[in-house]
């Protein structure tokens, strides 16, 4: 199997979710990933460029949302960046908590940690977002 | 097509919603909220959610339904959940919601169990 990378900048917008996940299914379809990892893989996808749009870009349509796919003969890496403040992750509630199982957000990194086998958060002061998630064969 | 179609029926006191589509961020989460709101200022306050026919759901359709419950839960009303999928079903396990909701396999075990 070779190596794929197909890259991707879209607007802040609501919409731009959809878009992402439409054009990740079918770059995961073409990895040979099984349904239940695909499944995953867009449930995570969805929850970063949610994050991305709201908390990072602010729904500001001059900055974009760039994401990064990878396909090896080991893994499916998915890169989202903002152009964000940036956040600390580990400050992040857990929403399983029974103080917290009630709220109504929060779950978004949950999930993505939930579907992905390794998730990280590349923050530069000023420079934006990155979160990386890797899904292994 | 709508992101998210709800189908309302009466069944007596209970007010069932067939959903079908998906509640995600923007137009599925939206939908279930109006929808929610109408019944509460219409007084209806038993609720069942058919979600048999949602075929995904993600974090924010997720806090929907939370916010739902407990919007309901307010009003003193009741809000009750029916054939969720298994990918739902998994999602609700692992954020711990499974112990929150009521959810049935069975609509006529779902009517009765509204009292």
């Amino acid at each position: 199997m070779t190596v794929e990378t197909t890259e991707l900048s879209l607007p802040s917008r609501i919409d731009t979710i959809a878009t992402a996940a439409a054009a990740v299914a079918e770059f995961v379809g073409r990895s040979g990933l099984g349904d239940d990892a695909a499944f995953g893989i867009d449930l995570a996808l969805r929850e970063a460029v949610t994050n991305a749009v709201l908390h990072g870009n602010r729904q500001d349509e001059d900055k974009t949302v760039d994401i990064t796919l990878k396909s090896s003969p080991d893994a499916v890496e998915i890169s989202v960046h903002d152009h964000g403040p940036g956040f600390n992750p580990e400050k992040v509630p857990d929403p399983t908590v029974q103080e917290n199982i009630l709220k109504t957000s929060g779950r978004g990194i949950f999930f993505m940690r939930s579907f992905m086998d390794e998730v990280d958060w590349l923050i530069r002061p000023g420079g934006g977002t990155t979160v990386r998630m890797l899904k292994r064969r | 097509m709508a992101e998210l179609n709800i189908n309302e029926r009466q069944a007596g006191d209970v007010t069932v919603l067939d959903m079908s589509g998906k509640i995600t961020i923007g137009e599925g989460s939206v939908s279930l909220r109006t929808a929610i709101r109408r019944l509460l200022e219409e007084g209806k306050k038993r609720i069942l959610l058919n979600l048999a026919g949602v075929s995904y759901i993600d974090s924010s359709g997720i806090g929907e339904l939370v916010s739902s419950y407990t919007a309901i839960g307010k009003e003193n009303g009741q809000l009750k959940l029916l054939n969720l999928t298994q990918k739902l079903q998994d999602l609700l396990t692992i954020t711990k919601l499974l112990t929150v909701f009521d959810v049935y396999e069975s609509e006529a075990e779902a009517l009765n169990s509204f009292k």
